[in-house]
């Protein structure tokens, strides 16, 4: 078959029409495209004999050859690359995760005059600022105004232009060990880098929903969708319905509709919309109407989604029998709210905490974002769930923090004012809005003064730390 | 009715927007186009504050609701252009024969002058049809004028182009 150069063989598939990809190991069931951003196992297939590849992370190649898998499969009986390159990397700073939080941070430090390797999983960076083609709020000097993919193509024209950065893409790291060491893979390397810092700016995954079928292909994270629709301009589907209507459940219907994708509704089980007034208005203007106090009951079809089922429930979020109604989509997306990518920190040691405002679990840190192993910082998605904007001025005072330890002089100095400032921003500013409470609690709750952090180090040691 | 009812509905009404001192007075209205931020929320957002020419849209936090001074407000619809939330319009109410609304628009077929065009509200109802006067774009948003029957100057906020 035919496909666009720079695609991932997920698209590819999917843009032909094909949205089963393998089948359940015990029960056989079709699976197909969920999150296309690496963080599910739906989109495994046979690639060139190795079973579970992730088809939405591997880019297409003339020759390539694809197959459905079946169950588990397992692994080709000869190895597949016979030389596997070794290297070994010393520096500054080790960034995890391109998206909007590392890629400020490789622009902050590296234009500082620090080394900085910058890895990431996906075969170009961006993160999902890729798939987001909305403009941006906040303010200019933050981008506002500014569509996320235009932000992302910035980000990555002005790093490139830096000689003091690594970037390292389709590179996976997979484990730190003690001295620090961190160890990546790419296709035919092995990576052992030691860096004085580290960022992990792991990003999130989506959250799922329990209801009769919902594994059915066509049942998919709203993120999952906006990669397919939005990165690559492929049509996810012809009718939709959207499960939550936070921002990203309000923000996905208005660029379904911009894609020719009708939407027969939201259905939020809250009695208020979730997200900005704004977005909402955006779309109930084209039609879009929001149900609230309603959820999702189940979805049928043969190998995808055929025909959905909404309920409403009372107010102790019970089905009221009776009050179904039927759409026959052939997309549900879910946009239910997101969950923090920390297993790279809990991996590391790093001393976590549940905490439901954040989506879940995140690790402690100082107000500059350094987690109890020392000079293991987090930002982003992973620190606990915002958007873009917060995003990128959590890397910003990661990176600051760092350039303040690691030079001297007016350097130093410099670097502590913006750090500085950027905080003051976040925390007497930006977080102050009343839409932001939510988060904002959350954030504080896994924050800790650098007293409480020093003795929460004496308490659990961390295996390792970097520096 | 509680002060933010507009969050269950997804659409604000008129006189929601008139308790919150969104909409101009109405010797202004008559005098000329105004603009109309239907913002009520405060977001942290203040891109339309220094992209307006004027001046004339005032916030000291980034999370304030945008004030407008509708004496400064030239009409000019340049923050109907950079509003990420879609949410700024400027109103003509000034002429005897038709009302005239500025809105955002970022679908497909990109209207053209001289297309009549369905009128919606903000609940999408279908209302009339209008005749687009003025498209200019930025950023892909089209800012598309249209010319709309007189008394829908304040009812109009979206058009549907039909394919042609
Ligand atoms: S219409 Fe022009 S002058 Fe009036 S508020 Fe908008 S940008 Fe400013
Ligand atoms: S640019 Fe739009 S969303 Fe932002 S503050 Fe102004 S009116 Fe509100």
């Amino acid at each position: 078959m035919e496909a666009y150069e720079g695609e991932s063989i997920a698209i590819a598939l999917y843009a032909i029409g094909i949205d089963v990809f393998s089948w359940s190991p015990k029960l056989g069931r079709p699976r197909g495209p969920l999150c296309m951003i690496g963080k599910c196992s739906s989109c495994f297939m046979i690639v060139d004999g190795v079973p579970n590849t992730k088809t939405c992370r591997f880019p297409v190649r003339e020759g390539l050859r694809v197959e459905r898998q079946r169950g588990r499969s397992t692994p080709p009986p000869e190895p597949i690359i016979d030389e596997v390159e070794s290297l070994e990397i010393k520096t500054d700073v080790l960034i995890i995760g391109g998206g909007p939080a590392g890629l400020e941070a490789a622009s902050i430090l590296s234009k500082s005059g620090l080394s900085v390797v910058i890895v990431d999983e996906h075969f170009k960076l961006g993160g999902q600022l890729l798939k987001q083609t909305h403009k941006f709020f906040g303010s200019v000097d933050l981008f506002g105004g500014m569509r996320g993919f235009q932000i992302a193509e910035a980000y990555v024209k002005n790093l490139l232009s830096q000689p003091n950065i690594r970037v390292l893409t389709e590179t996976v790291v997979y484990g730190v060990f003690r001295g620090g060491v961190v160890s990546a893979v790419s296709p035919g390397k092995h990576y052992l880098i030691k860096p004085r810092a580290v960022i992990a700016a792991t990003g999130a995954q989506e959250r799922l929903l329990e209801f009769p079928n919902n594994d059915l292909p066509g049942v998919m994270g709203a993120g999952g969708a906006q990669t397919i629709m939005n990165e690559y301009g492929v049509k996810p589907g012809e009718r939709a319905l959207v499960v939550g209507s936070g921002n990203v459940g309000l923000i996905i219907a208005y660029q379904l509709l911009q894609a020719g994708v009708r939407v027969e509704a939201i259905v939020e089980i809250l009695i208020e919309i979730g997200g900005w007034f704004v977005h909402a208005a955006k779309i109930r203007r084209y039609g879009v109407p929001i149900l609230t106090g309603h959820t999702i009951k189940y979805v049928v079809g043969d190998s995808r989604v055929e025909k959905a089922v909404v309920v409403a429930v009372d107010d102790k979020f019970n089905p009221i029998p009776g009050s179904e109604r039927e759409y026959n989509v052939d997309l549900v997306l879910l946009a239910i709210g997101l969950e923090p990518d920390t297993r790279l920190h809990a991996q590391v040691g790093a001393l976590m905490k549940y905490i439901p405002e954040l989506g879940g679990l995140v690790p402690l840190r100082t107000r500059e974002l350094e987690t109890t192993v020392r000079n293991l910082y987090v930002a982003g998605d992973s620190s606990g769930i915002e958007e873009a904007t917060t995003a990128i001025l959590e890397g910003r005072i990661a990176a600051y923090s760092i350039v303040s330890k690691y030079s001297d002089g007016e350097k130093a100095i410099a670097a502590e004012m913006e750090l500085d400032k950027a905080l003051k921003f976040l925390w007497d500013e930006y977080r102050s809005s009343p839409l932001l409470s939510r988060a904002r609690r959350g954030k504080e709750l896994a924050t800790v003064s650098k007293e409480e952090m020093e003795e929460l180090r004496r308490k659990y040691p961390p295996p390792v730390e970097f520096g | 009715m509680s002060d933010t009812d507009y969050r269950r509905r997804g659409y604000i009404e008129i006189e929601e927007l008139k308790k919150l001192g969104l909409i101009p007075p109405k010797d202004r209205l008559e005098k000329g186009p105004v603009a109309i931020l239907e913002c009520p929320e405060q977001i942290p957002c203040n891109i339309c504050v220094p992209f307006c020419p004027t001046k004339a849209i005032q916030m000291e936090r980034i999370i304030d609701i945008p004030r407008v001074d509708w004496n400064k407000c030239t009409g000019c619809g340049v923050c109907v252009a950079v509003c990420p939330g879609l949410a700024a319009f400027v109103v003509d109410l000034s002429k005897p024969e038709a009302d005239y609304v500025t809105l955002p628009y970022e679908f497909l077929p990109a209207p053209v002058k001289g297309d009549s065009v369905v009128l919606l509200n903000r609940r999408s109802e279908r209302i009339g049809v209008g005749e687009v006067i003025r498209v200019w774009e930025r950023n892909k948003t089209y800012v598309v004028t249209v010319k709309v029957p007189k008394g829908f100057g304040m009812e109009v906020r979206g058009i549907w182009v039909e394919r042609r």
